[in-house]
C-alpha cells in the first residue's frame, strides 16, 4: 500500500497572548496509506485536531510548526514555500469540520462555497463543477440535489449541512480528508447517515482519510487504524480491532473503560416508590414567534429522583425546562412547583418559588461571568435567597466548592482559570447555592469529555442522596439517561411520545421512535453501522425530517410502521400499559415494536 | 444542537439603554401565535417598523430641541427688545407673539408649522427662515457629498488593506497614522493644510467661497482644502472600523473553512469577510455621514464657508431661536435618516432576513 501521508517527529507549539511558547504536540509520527481511514482519538487538550491541520501544513494562530516532516504525495510539504503549501489545501487535501453550521460562510450560498476549492485552484469551469456537486449531493442522499446548492446555510438543517460539508471537500477530489470530529455535534440518528456517506465516499473514491474524534464507538466504524493520543504525544497506534478490543496500555484501558454500555444493556433500578412531586407541568404548550416548539406537555419529577428528558435536538427539551424555569412564556398550561400553582413568568414568582427551581445550562463557559470571581458567582445567590453577608456568605461559598468536590481555595479564582468539568462543577454549586427542591440540568455533561463527564454524573449521584435534591435531566446521550435516571420521558418534535419508569421505557415494548433513538446509539462492535443503516427502521426515518406542527403523530413521516390514513392526520391515543409505562401511538400494545 | 432563535438587534439598541429599548425591540417571544408572513412582507414589514420607529425618534428629537431652547434664559420677545427693553414693551410683545400662551400649545403650533413647511421667521433678519436655509444648504451639501463620495470608499479600501496585513507594516503605519490624525483636533489639521498649500505653496484657495460662474479648476482650488480637512477626520474612524470589523470575523471557522481550501488572503477578506461585516461597517459610514452635515461647524469656520453650521452659529450669537430650532431640526433628521438608511441596507444584507427558512 502506498502511503499518502508520511508524518515524522511532528512537533508544534503554541504561546498563550504574552507567554512563550509551550509544545502542544511532542514527537508524533504517522501514515495513512491510499483508501485508508486512520482514526485519533483522545481527550480535548490531547493535540488530535492540531496534528490533523498539520497534515495540511497548517497551524492555527497562536501556533507553530517547530519541527517534524510532513510527506504528502511523496513530496515533504514543509519543505515548500508557505504559498506553495497553501496552493495543495483545497486541491490535494480537504478538511471536514466539526460544525458544519458555523463552518459555512451564513452570507454565502450554499453551492458556490461548495465547488469553491476546485474552481479556484482551476479544476474546471463553473457549469461542470456544478454539475459534479449536484452528483455528489446525489450520491449523499441529500434531498433536492438539483436546488440545494442555491440555498443559504440557515436554510437547511443540521445533518444535511454536514454532508453538503463533505460534499465541499470531495469536490475537489482530494488525495486526502481530514475530518475533524464530523458528527460530535448531531443527533444519533443523523450521525448514522453521515457515517454512512463518508464511509461510501471514502471507499468509492479511495481516498485517505484521517478522522479525529474522541467517540470510540464511531471509531469502531470508520477506522481502519487507530492513534491514541494524551497530551499531545503517542499512547499507543494499532489496528482497530487490536486497540478496542486488546489494549495495550493503562491509558488506552481508562479510556476503553469510560465507555458506557448501550442504554439496553443497563442495569436499571427498580422504581421508587411514589414521591409527591416536585415539579408537576400540565400540558404545556409554547413556542417562539410563529413556531410552537412545545405542544400538550405534561411532566412530574418526584422528590429526590431523577427524570430524563430525552429526544433529537430541536425536539424541545430545552425549551421544557426553560418554560419550567420561567424563562420562556407559556402559551398554555400550567405548572406547580412544590405542589403550589406558579405563575408562567419568571418575573411574577415569589422568591421562595425561585428558589426551589435552579437551572444548569450545557455550556459551562458562557454561563460564567469571566470578570467576576468564583466567590461572587456563588455569593451573589446566598444574599439574594438567604441573605447571607461578610463572613457567613464567605463560609457558606467555601462549603458549596467541596460539596461539588472542589477545593475552598477556588474561591479567589476566576472562571477562565478553571478547566471544563471544574467550570461545570461551579455551575452546579450556583444552583444548589439556593438550596432547591429541584435542578434542572439542560446537557450539561454534553460538552465534557467521556471521562470528566462520568465525574459530574457521579456527583449529581452523590449530591442526590445526601441532599435529596431531584434532576430534571435533559440529555441526547441516550446511555448517560438510562443509567442515571428514574423515569424518562421521550419527546419528539416537541410532544411526550413515551414515558415511565427507566425500566419500562428501556425494555420492550418500544414507541417505534424510542426504537429508532436505541438502536441509533452507536455499539463498538465493527460492523455495526453497515447493519443498522440498511434497517427498515432506519431508512423510513432518513426518508423524513422533523414536522414540528404535525396535525396527526408527529413521527409518522418518519415511521416504517406508519398506518396510512390514521397516523398522518389523527393525534395518537396514550396507551397506559404494565409498569407505569405511556406509549402515545396508534398501533395497538401488542403490535409496537419489542426489540 | 438547538437552533438559536434569531433576533434581529438594530445597531442603536447596542448604545439604548434597556428601559428605551422597546422602541427598537424588532422580535419578542409572545403568547399569541403570529400569522406567519411570506418573505417579501417579512423584510417589508421590519422596514415598515423601522421607519415608524425613525418617525417616532424624530418626534421625540423635536420636543428635546423645542424643549431644550424653552430652557434657555429668556425668551424671543426679550431677545427682539434686547437691552431697551422695559416691561410693558415686553408684555405687548409676547402677547403679539403669544408667547403667553403654555409651552404644550407653542409646541405643537411649531411643530404644526414645520410639517407644513413652514420654519417660522427669523428674529435677525425677519426673512423667512426656510430660505435662509434652503440659500445655505447647498454649500454644506456640496462640502459633506464631496467628503462621502472621497472617503466611503478610500476608507473601506484602506480598513480592508489593513485587515489583509492585519500585524503587518502598513497596518501598523495606518494604525500609527489614523491614530494622529484622531487625536489631531480638526481646525488644526485645517489650519496646517492652509499653511502648506495655500501660504506657502500657493496652490489651493484658503477660503471656500465658490461663484456660479467658476470654472471646473477654479472649484477645485476653491474646495479641496475644506474637503480633504473634512475627510481626514472621518476617513481614520471608519477605516479602523472596517479593520476591526472585517478582523473580527477572521476569528470564525468559516474562516479557517476558507482559508483551508487554499484561498489567497484577498479572496478571503473580499468574498468571505466582508459581506458578514458589512453591517457593522454600514452603521458606522452612516454615523460618520451625518456627522460630516452637522458637524462641520469648525471646517466651515476655519475655511469660510457660508454653510448651515455657520448659520446656526450666528442664529446662536443673536439669540435666533425660530433659526436655531430649524437648524437642529435638520440636523437631527439627517442623522435620523442616515441610520435608518443604514439599519434598512444591513436588514437587506442579512440573507437569514432575505431568505426565511
Amino acid at each position: 500500500m502506498t502511503d499518502i501521508l508520511t508524518i515524522k517527529h511532528l512537533r508544534v507549539e503554541g504561546h498563550p497572548p504574552g507567554g512563550a511558547y509551550v509544545p502542544i504536540v511532542k514527537d508524533v509520527s504517522l501514515n495513512v496509506g491510499k483508501g485508508e481511514v486512520l482514526a485519533l482519538i483522545g481527550e480535548s487538550g490531547s493535540g488530535k485536531s492540531t496534528i490533523s491541520l498539520a497534515a495540511m501544513g497548517f497551524a492555527r494562530p497562536g501556533c507553530r510548526i517547530a519541527q517534524g516532516e510532513v510527506w504528502l504525495n511523496g513530496r515533504d510539504i514543509m519543505a515548500l514555500s508557505p504559498r506553495d503549501r497553501h496552493a495543495l489545501r483545497g486541491d490535494e487535501v480537504s478538511y471536514v469540520a466539526q460544525s458544519a453550521a458555523a463552518s459555512f460562510n451564513p452570507a454565502l450560498r450554499i453551492g458556490r462555497q461548495v465547488i469553491e476549492a476546485p474552481l479556484w485552484h482551476g479544476a474546471g469551469d463553473a457549469s461542470t463543477l456544478t454539475a459534479d456537486a449536484v452528483n455528489l449531493y446525489r450520491k449523499l442522499d441529500l434531498p433536492n440535489p438539483e436546488t440545494v446548492g442555491q440555498k443559504f446555510p440557515h436554510q437547511v438543517s443540521g445533518g444535511q449541512l454536514q454532508r453538503l460539508m463533505a460534499a465541499m471537500a470531495m469536490s475537489c477530489g482530494p488525495d486526502l480528508m481530514i475530518l475533524d470530529e464530523p458528527t460530535t455535534a448531531l443527533d444519533v440518528t443523523t450521525q448514522i447517515e453521515v457515517l454512512k456517506a463518508f464511509k461510501d465516499i471514502i471507499r468509492d473514491q479511495g481516498t485517505a482519510a484521517i478522522y479525529v474524534t474522541h467517540d470510540l464507538a464511531v471509531v469502531a466504524q470508520v477506522a481502519d487504524r487507530i492513534l491514541v493520543l494524551k497530551n499531545g504525544e503517542m499512547v499507543e497506534a494499532g489496528p482497530t480491532d487490536q486497540i478496542l478490543h486488546d489494549p495495550q496500555r493503562d491509558y488506552t484501558k481508562t479510556l476503553m473503560a469510560a465507555v458506557r454500555p448501550a442504554p439496553h444493556l443497563v442495569n436499571h433500578r427498580d422504581t421508587v416508590a411514589a414521591r409527591p412531586p416536585v415539579v408537576s407541568a400540565r400540558t404545556l404548550t409554547a413556542g417562539y414567534g410563529t413556531v410552537t416548539v412545545l405542544s400538550d406537555v405534561s411532566i412530574d419529577v418526584p422528590a429526590a429522583s431523577v427524570v430524563g428528558v430525552i429526544g433529537e435536538s430541536g425536539c424541545g427539551k430545552s425549551t421544557l425546562a426553560r418554560v419550567v424555569a420561567g424563562l420562556t412564556p407559556l402559551r398554555k398550561g400550567e405548572i406547580m412547583l412544590d405542589g403550589k400553582a406558579v405563575a408562567p413568568n419568571l418575573a411574577d414568582r415569589p422568591r421562595e418559588a425561585l428558589k426551589d427551581c435552579q437551572i444548569v445550562f450545557q455550556m459551562a463557559d458562557t454561563a460564567l461571568n469571566p470578570r467576576h470571581r468564583i466567590s461572587d458567582i456563588l455569593g451573589r445567590p446566598l444574599e439574594f435567597y438567604q441573605g447571607r453577608k461578610g463572613s457567613a456568605r464567605a463560609d457558606r461559598v467555601g462549603d458549596l466548592l467541596e460539596l461539588v468536590d472542589l477545593p475552598r481555595s477556588f474561591a479567589s479564582r476566576y472562571p477562565g482559570e478553571l478547566s471544563g468539568g471544574q467550570k461545570q462543577r461551579i455551575n452546579l454549586a450556583r444552583a444548589l447555592a439556593a438550596d432547591p427542591k429541584v435542578i434542572l440540568c439542560d446537557e450539561v455533561t454534553s460538552a465534557l469529555d467521556t471521562v470528566v463527564a462520568a465525574g459530574v454524573i457521579d456527583l449529581l449521584k452523590a449530591l442526590k442522596d445526601r441532599l435529596g435534591v431531584a434532576y430534571m435531566f435533559i440529555s441526547h446521550d441516550l446511555s448517560t439517561v438510562a443509567s442515571f435516571a428514574d423515569e424518562v420521558v421521550v419527546l419528539y418534535a416537541g410532544r411526550v411520545v413515551e414515558k415511565g419508569p427507566s425500566k419500562a421505557v428501556f425494555s420492550p415494548p418500544f414507541h417505534p421512535y424510542t426504537k429508532l433513538l436505541l438502536s441509533s446509539v452507536p455499539e463498538m462492535q465493527q460492523g455495526w453501522l453497515e447493519g443498522v443503516a440498511n434497517t427498515i427502521e432506519a431508512k423510513a426515518a432518513s426518508a423524513g425530517s422533523v414536522v414540528i406542527g404535525a396535525k396527526g403523530c408527529p413521527f409518522s413521516n418518519r415511521c416504517a410502521l406508519a398506518i396510512a390514513g390514521t397516523c398522518e392526520t389523527v393525534v395518537p391515543p396514550v396507551r397506559e400499559l404494565s409498569g407505569g409505562l405511556q406509549i402515545a401511538c396508534h398501533l395497538a400494545a401488542d403490535h409496537l415494536p419489542l426489540s | 444542537m438547538p437552533e438559536p432563535q434569531e433576533i434581529h438587534t438594530p445597531a442603536i439598541t447596542k448604545i439604548t439603554p434597556f428601559w428605551l429599548q422597546w422602541l427598537f425591540v424588532e422580535y419578542r417571544p409572545s403568547n399569541e401565535a403570529v400569522p406567519s408572513l411570506g418573505r417579501r412582507n417579512r423584510v417589508l414589514r421590519i422596514i415598515a417598523t423601522r421607519l415608524a420607529q425613525g418617525l417616532l425618534t424624530l418626534l421625540l428629537a423635536s420636543a428635546i430641541i423645542f424643549a431644550a431652547t424653552e430652557i434657555l434664559p429668556g425668551d424671543v420677545a426679550e431677545a427682539i427688545l434686547g437691552q431697551s427693553r422695559t416691561e410693558e414693551a415686553l408684555a405687548t410683545l409676547r402677547e403679539e407673539m403669544g408667547l403667553n400662551r403654555s409651552a404644550i400649545v407653542r409646541y405643537f403650533d411649531w411643530l404644526g408649522g414645520m410639517v407644513q413647511g413652514d420654519l417660522g421667521t427669523s428674529l435677525a433678519t425677519k426673512r423667512p427662515v426656510a430660505d435662509m436655509i434652503v440659500s445655505r444648504m447647498w454649500n454644506t451639501l456640496r462640502l459633506a457629498l464631496l467628503a462621502a463620495a472621497i472617503s466611503v470608499p478610500l476608507s473601506l479600501a484602506l480598513g480592508l488593506w489593513s485587515a489583509m496585513r492585519a500585524g503587518g507594516r502598513v497596518d501598523k503605519t495606518l494604525a500609527m497614522t489614523t491614530l494622529a490624525i484622531i487625536a489631531v483636533p480638526e481646525f488644526f489639521v485645517g489650519l496646517i493644510l492652509m499653511k502648506i498649500f495655500a501660504v506657502e505653496l500657493r496652490w489651493l484657495s484658503a477660503t471656500a467661497n465658490t461663484r456660479p460662474y467658476y470654472d471646473f479648476w477654479e472649484n477645485f482650488r476653491a474646495l479641496a482644502l475644506p474637503v480633504a480637512t473634512l475627510s481626514f477626520a472621518v476617513v481614520a474612524h471608519m477605516m479602523r472600523m472596517t479593520r476591526s470589523s472585517v478582523i473580527n470575523i477572521f476569528t470564525s471557522p468559516y474562516m479557517e473553512m476558507a482559508a483551508l481550501k487554499g484561498l489567497p488572503k484577498r479572496r478571503l477578506v473580499l468574498r468571505h469577510a466582508l459581506p458578514n461585516a458589512l453591517s457593522p461597517i454600514l452603521t458606522v459610514i452612516a454615523l460618520n455621514l451625518s456627522y460630516m452635515v452637522s458637524g462641520v461647524i469648525i471646517v466651515e469656520t476655519v475655511f469660510g464657508v457660508p454653510g448651515l453650521t455657520r448659520l446656526l452659529v450666528d442664529g446662536v450669537s443673536l439669540r435666533d431661536i425660530p433659526l436655531i430650532q430649524a437648524c437642529a431640526m435638520i440636523f437631527g433628521s439627517v442623522y435620523i435618516l442616515l441610520n435608518l438608511l443604514a439599519d434598512i441596507l444591513s436588514i437587506m444584507a442579512n440573507p437569514r432576513l432575505r431568505y426565511p427558512k
